[in-house]
Parts: structure tokens; sequence; C-alpha cells
């Protein structure tokens, strides 16, 4: 039947958004209890700031904003808001959660796109070379297993130090000061970097075993002795059915993509969701963290289902 | 020889480790203490990788934290394998609705971004249940705990998978009809045929646990100074690669040699078993 793809399509769509909503509820039941677990609550900051608020003073304040009320209403309350659109305020940036959320979201998602597409394009060449020329698997299966290995933060270190400290050519961190897309690639450059390294290892170790499993296969033998050129054999044949692995590979790979991101713009005092979600947590901003979280969580859930749904297009056996 | 390079790799860090007090005292100086007519010391006869910001030798402190890390890889890996296995195993078994709960909430695991919750466990305030704040190892107990509650995921799914073959095998229905109760059944059958692959998962979650450990202390919410570990003193790199560039090298050296070690055992492992 011609319509049935679509409709299964549509299936395992909606199947994955009422998926989404309730990992985010249950995330974000968690991680409200988590945070009333934290140290110090609003109120805290407020009496560290004037010394002179007595204790009958931070009573009547608690009772003001509802903070006397049990940790379930509260969260019953803020969870009605932010499904009415409202994100409340943030108390470290001292303006409305969502003027700093969406700006940061823009920066993160510019950085998760350079670092992707590079980390795919870099990881897959990588390994179908390891794969097609026999003289390079041992080279290329080494950088595979040391981009593998090497903790993202300190590659971040490293670069700055060889890249800003010892050549100067780089900012060693932080944002664009000046306008122009020149100035902002100059501070984007060792941030995707770092970000696509550690990120390439999945593609290129994923791409490489698909391309020798692929290359292996008889239907190869047939397309060389039909005279066809190494190219098109390589890419129209073999790498046609070694790039559903390596799709599944970018889908199971979102979350640690978007954790990579995290460390690497702390790193690099880069603005985004990563940077905010750590200074929020770490300067108590709780309402803040709680909402960078969970737009954080469903980026990456959004970009998994893309992914899924891009395996199922290039898969006729998965479309049925 | 993937085998060998790493298990070369791991011995050499756990020798590292289990010597560090020998170390310490051929090198004859602590530490712990700070001497700050030493600061930012080069290498010498008794600083043989130099001292840190606040005159503290680097070798050694690298040594005391291989004891740190190398800890919570392997009480990780435990417990995470541990746990994923029996939800593995419980999900394969029992199948139906207990099976659909535990996997779904694998899947809402796995489809997170697991950094930032882990920050977010990390911050929580353990006084406030009377443990103790600050302590190494309270500090070691905390962090491998949290890197169990998310590490278990991709062992059970591998034991899952490789639980469902089995039980579906002859030999299984033979040791039931012949009267194995079902924890026989799953605990003398079943476990020692899926074992090939959950210790590859578990070389793997020592890998992700160290890596995980580090990044946690490099952000200031593991492992709390003045303990030593190998992310936390790369903290303090990261604010002097201006004055002391060399000093961010050595921590994340050993932290890359640590879970190479544990990728390239996990490999050669696989390999040795056949694809």
């Amino acid at each position: 039947m011609p319509g049935q793809p679509q409709s299964s399509m549509l299936r395992l769509i909606l199947a994955r958004l009422v998926q989404m909503a309730v990992t985010l509820t249950v995330v974000s039941v968690l991680v409200w209890l988590a945070m009333g677990l934290m140290p110090g609550d609003p109120l805290d900051l407020a009496m560290l700031a004037d010394p002179g608020m007595s204790a009958a003073d931070m009573a009547r304040q608690r009772a003001l904003h509802g903070l006397d009320q049990p940790l379930h209403q509260r969260y019953l309350a803020w969870a009605s808001a932010v499904l009415h659109g409202e994100f409340g305020f943030s108390r470290l940036y001292a303006v409305p959660a969502a003027q700093v959320l969406w700006p940061a979201l823009g920066s993160t998602l510019v950085l998760l796109g350079w670092a992707l597409g590079l980390s795919a394009a870099v990881g897959i060449g990588a390994g179908v070379l390891g794969a097609v020329r026999r003289g390079a698997a041992p080279l290329v299966d080494g950088a595979a297993i040391l981009a593998q290995s090497i903790p993202g933060f300190w590659l971040g270190i490293l670069l700055i130090i060889v890249f800003a400290v010892g050549l100067g050519w780089l900012p060693a961190g932080g944002a664009a000061e000046a306008p122009g897309l020149l100035e902002a690639a100059r501070f984007l450059v060792l941030p995707v970097a770092t970000l696509a390294i550690v990120n390439a290892a999945a593609y290129l170790r994923h791409s490489m075993a698909a391309m020798q499993h692929e290359m292996a296969q008889p239907y190869i033998r047939t397309a060389r002795m039909k005279g066809l050129p190494p190219r098109a054999i390589i890419w129209s044949h073999a790498f046609r059915n070694a790039a559903i692995p390596v799709v599944t590979v970018a889908a199971l790979d979102a979350g640690a993509l978007v954790s990579g991101a995290l460390v690497t713009e702390t790193i690099f005092a880069r603005p985004g969701m990563g940077k905010l979600i750590y200074d929020s947590i770490m300067g108590n901003d709780y309402n803040l963290a709680l909402l960078a979280l969970l737009l954080a969580g469903l980026v990456t859930m959004l970009a998994t289902l893309a992914a899924d749904v891009a395996q199922r297009l290039i898969d006729p056996r998965l479309a049925g | 020889m993937r085998l060998w390079l790493g298990l070369g790799l791991l011995g050499a860090l756990a020798l590292g480790a289990a010597a560090a007090p020998l170390v310490q005292g051929w090198l004859g100086h602590d530490p712990f203490t700070p001497d700050l007519f030493a600061r930012f010391g080069e290498s010498s006869a008794a600083h043989p990788l130099g001292t840190d910001e606040l005159g503290r030798d680097v070798l050694l402190r690298l040594l005391f934290g291989a004891r740190v890390s190398l800890t919570v890889g392997v009480a990780v890996a435990l417990g995470a394998t541990g746990l994923g296995t029996l939800i593995g195993l419980a999900a394969a078994w029992r199948g139906g609705w207990l099976d659909a709960v535990l996997m779904r909430l694998a899947d809402g695991l796995l489809a997170l971004p697991a950094l930032p919750l882990l920050v977010v466990l990390a911050a929580v305030d353990t006084g406030r249940f009377g443990l103790p704040r600050g302590e190494a190892l309270a500090d070691i107990a905390r962090i491998a705990l949290i890197l169990v509650v998310f590490g278990w995921v991709g062992v059970a799914r591998l034991a899952r998978a490789a639980a469902l073959t089995q039980l579906s095998l002859d030999y299984v229905a033979a040791a039931r009809v012949s009267g194995a109760s079902e924890v026989r059944v799953l605990w003398r059958h079943v476990l020692p045929n899926i074992a090939g692959p959950i210790g590859v998962a578990a070389a793997l979650a020592v890998a992700g646990a160290i890596l995980a450990e580090s990044t946690l202390s490099f952000l200031g919410l593991g492992i709390q100074p003045p303990a030593p570990s190998w992310g936390n003193m790369l903290s303090n790199a990261q604010e002097l690669v201006f004055s002391a560039p060399l000093g961010a090298v050595w921590p994340g050296l050993f932290i890359l040699a640590a879970v190479a070690g544990c990728t390239l055992l996990a490999d050669g492992v696989r390999r040795g078993r056949g694809p």
C-alpha cells in the first residue's frame, strides 16, 4: 500500500513526542527535588546582600514569594506558569529568564551545528579511508582510540595553550566583541575544533567498521568485475549501506554532543546553554538552571528524533 | 596486541597508585602541604615533574590522584555492571510490562544529555542528609553513586539482548525440564554465557567513569581539593595557562592513558572473542 510508510513514520514521530513529554516531566520533577537539596534558597542570598534583614523580614519574604509552601505545590505552580509561557525571572542575570535563554540557545546551536558537521565529515571520511586503504587502517584506528579517550576539557586547554598562548593566533575564549562574521568565526574555531575532535571518534569507529563489513560483501566484487570505477563502488555501493549504522550513531550520540558542548563552553567562557546551566547552578539560580536543563534535553531529544527519521528515510527495511 | 597494550597502561597506572606512599618516602616530601617557596618548580631530582602553584610535588599528586580516579572508575564499573546485569536479566527473563518499563527508563536516560544532569546531582548538598561534607572518601562515594545512576543503562541493554538470545536456546529448556529453578537457570546457565559482552561493557564503563569523574572534578563538583584527583588538578591548571602552561599537560596525559587503557582492553577482549 502506498500510504503505509507515511503513516508508520507519523506513528513513530507521535510516539516519540509522547515519550519526550513524559521524559521531560519526570526530569523536571527530579531536578526540582534535587534543587531543593542544593545549598542556599533565594532568600539566603538576599540576606547575604543585606545584613540588616531580620528573621521576621525573612519569614515575611518567604511567605510573599511562596517559599514557605511545600515543595510539590511550588512545583505545580512553576509548571503551570511555564506551560503558559511564563518563564519567570533569572536571579543571576537580573532579567526575565527568556531573555538569556534564547540567545544562549542560538549560540549553542551554532557551536553544535559546526561541530556536528565537521565531526561527521572528518569521522566518516577517515573511517572510509581506513576501510578502503589497508595501509591507513592502523593509523586511523589509533586516531580513533586517541580521540575517544581524550578528555574534552583537556583538549580544549591544550588548544588554548598552543593557539592562544603560544602562537597567539586565536582568542583564548569569550564571545565576539565586535560585529562581523570573521570576528565571530575567530571565537568559534577552537571550541568547534575541541568538540568536533572528541565527537568524531564515534563516527570514525562506526563508519570504518561498517565500511569494512560492506567492502567484504559479494556485491562489491560483482561491482568490481563490472568494471565500475573505485569511487563509484565506494560511495554509491558500499557507503549507501554503511551509512545506516552511521546514522544510528548520530542518534545515540546526540546526548554526548550536548554534554560536550557544556564542557567546551565552560572552558572557552562562551555564552551558551552549557555555560548557562553551569553558571546558574553555581550561582543558585534554580529557575534558570531548570529551564536551561529542560531546553537542552528537548534539543537533544529532537536531534535524536531527526536522526531516527533520517534513518527510516535511507533504510527502506525500516520504513514499512 | 591491543589487549596487552591496554593491560600494560592500566597495570602501570595501578602500580603507580599502589606505590604512591613508597615514592613519597623516596622523594621525602609531602604532596599535601603547600610550600610557597617552591612554586612552579622546574623538574629536578627532588621533584621529577616539578611543583604546582602551591609548591606541591606534581608527580606525587598524580600518583595519589590515581588512587582516587582509579577507585572511582572501578567502583562505578562494579556498581553499574552489577545493577545493569540485574536489570537486563530481569527485563529479559520477565518480559511484559517489567521489560517495557525498564527499557523505556533506559531510553529516557540515554536520550538526555548526561553531563548537565550529573552537574545538577553533583551539586546536591549531601550535608542535608546528615552525611559528612568535603571528606575525600565521602566525595568518592558520592561521585561513584551518581555515575552508577547513569552508568547502568549500557550494560543493561547489552545484558538484556544477550540474555534474550540465551533464554531462547534449547539448553535453557533442557535445564528447566530437568527441574532447575529459575534462579539456577539464570545464575548458573545464562549468566556465564553472557559474561563476555558484559565484561567488555564493564571495561568501557571504567573508561566512561574516569572521564566523567575527571570532568566533574574539573568543573569543581567532583573530588574537592586538597585531595588530588586528575580532574581537579586540571581545574587549577586552566587558571594558570598563561603563567604555567606545562602544569596542564601531566594530569590530562594520565587521564588519557587510563581511558585509552580501558578502551584498548575492551577492544582486545572483543576482537579475541571474534566478531
